[in-house]
């Protein structure tokens, strides 16, 4: 019961990434050829609502508990610089191929998708080589 | 009832989903203070299917701590089950005309659904570049720490300089590969 709300979320997200067809391998073609704004309106608007968001629960809520009692406050994203730069080149590398990012590979894999159930046993299999690679790697 | 139905199955436009995904991000810092993001569960599920006898430093952790963003995760596939499969579109994918002509160019057919199925079925081709994807997508997002939903969403909105380093990371490899790489697979 205690995690429900983390279903509730993860539900309307995997929903909503279908619906707005933002896991379609077609609409991230179209979005890295730039020949629609569908993908451009999704992340930007996406952007200005969680920017509201959040300045508006630092300004009501700052310090006070969220419902699992936890002291409000926003997750950092940690030390380094060029794991983001490269990581986020490799990742990208594979998104403009496949064209599933990893939300999209969970929703896909509830719609019964072999391609993304695929994608999603290579995405372990990378996440394991990083695991392995990962003190050889500039940080 | 119909209304609703149609509402479900219809496909969404951007100003509606923008914003419910973009909520996300102060709903889980509301929720329990987590991060809004779903690639680090490709590290728990590495974490829990890791035999004893390999113990690879990097997964050996109590992954049962991260069982909120394993459920967050299950909800995603039941959001997708819900959402392909019931309520799914029964009209065919509503692309710009470029990318019509663009793919018809590319041998790429519109099927039903979202999908092309040369790249979503099963044939080897499709699996080996599939799978081989797959690795850099795991690779990528653990080694950058996040995905689109993470650095993209959940950073940027946050104001975090490091997930400004990984979009531009993210958008110019995806640029490269889409460019470069995927128009050849067809021919």
């Amino acid at each position: 019961m205690r995690y429900l709300p983390y279903l509730i979320t993860g539900t309307l997200f995997g929903f909503t990434m279908v619906k707005t067809e933002a896991a379609s391998w077609y609409r991230i073609m179209e979005m890295f050829y730039f020949q629609s704004f569908h993908m451009y309106g999704i992340m930007m608007s996406a952007i200005i609502t969680a920017v509201i968001g959040v300045q508006l629960m630092k300004r009501y809520y700052a310090g006070k508990a969220s419902i699992e009692g936890t002291a409000m406050q926003i997750p950092s994203k940690g030390p380094g610089r060029y794991r983001f730069i490269l990581g986020g080149l490799i990742f990208g590398l594979g998104w403009g191929v496949i064209g599933l990012c990893p939300g999209p590979i969970f929703a896909l894999v509830g719609m019964g998708s072999i391609g993304a159930l695929v994608a999603l046993a290579g995405a372990l299999h990378g996440t394991w080589l990083y695991g392995v690679l990962r003190n050889y790697l500039p940080q | 009832m119909d209304t609703l139905i149609h509402l479900l199955q219809s496909p969404w436009p951007w100003y509606v989903a923008g914003p419910i995904i973009g909520l996300m991000v102060p709903l889980m810092i509301w929720i329990g203070n987590r991060s809004f993001g779903i690639s680090q569960n490709l590290e728990h599920l590495c974490a829990i299917t890791q035999p004893k006898s390999v113990s690879v430093e990097f997964f050996t952790y109590d992954w049962r701590k991260h069982t909120w963003s394993l459920m967050f995760a299950l909800g995603a596939v039941l959001g997708g089950f819900l959402a392909g499969i019931v309520f799914a579109n029964p009209d065919p994918i509503n692309l710009s005309i470029d990318a019509l002509t663009m793919f018809a160019y590319w041998n790429v057919p519109i099927g039903e659904g979202f999908l092309p199925p040369v790249l979503f079925g099963f044939y080897w081709e499709s699996i080996v570049i599939m799978f081989l994807g797959g690795i850099l997508v795991g690779f990528g997002t653990r080694y950058a720490s996040g995905c689109t939903s993470g650095h993209a969403i959940t950073g940027l909105a946050t104001m975090q300089p490091q997930s400004l380093l990984a979009v531009i990371g993210i958008f110019a490899g995806g640029l490269i590969a889409a460019h470069f790489i995927t128009p050849h697979l067809f021919q």
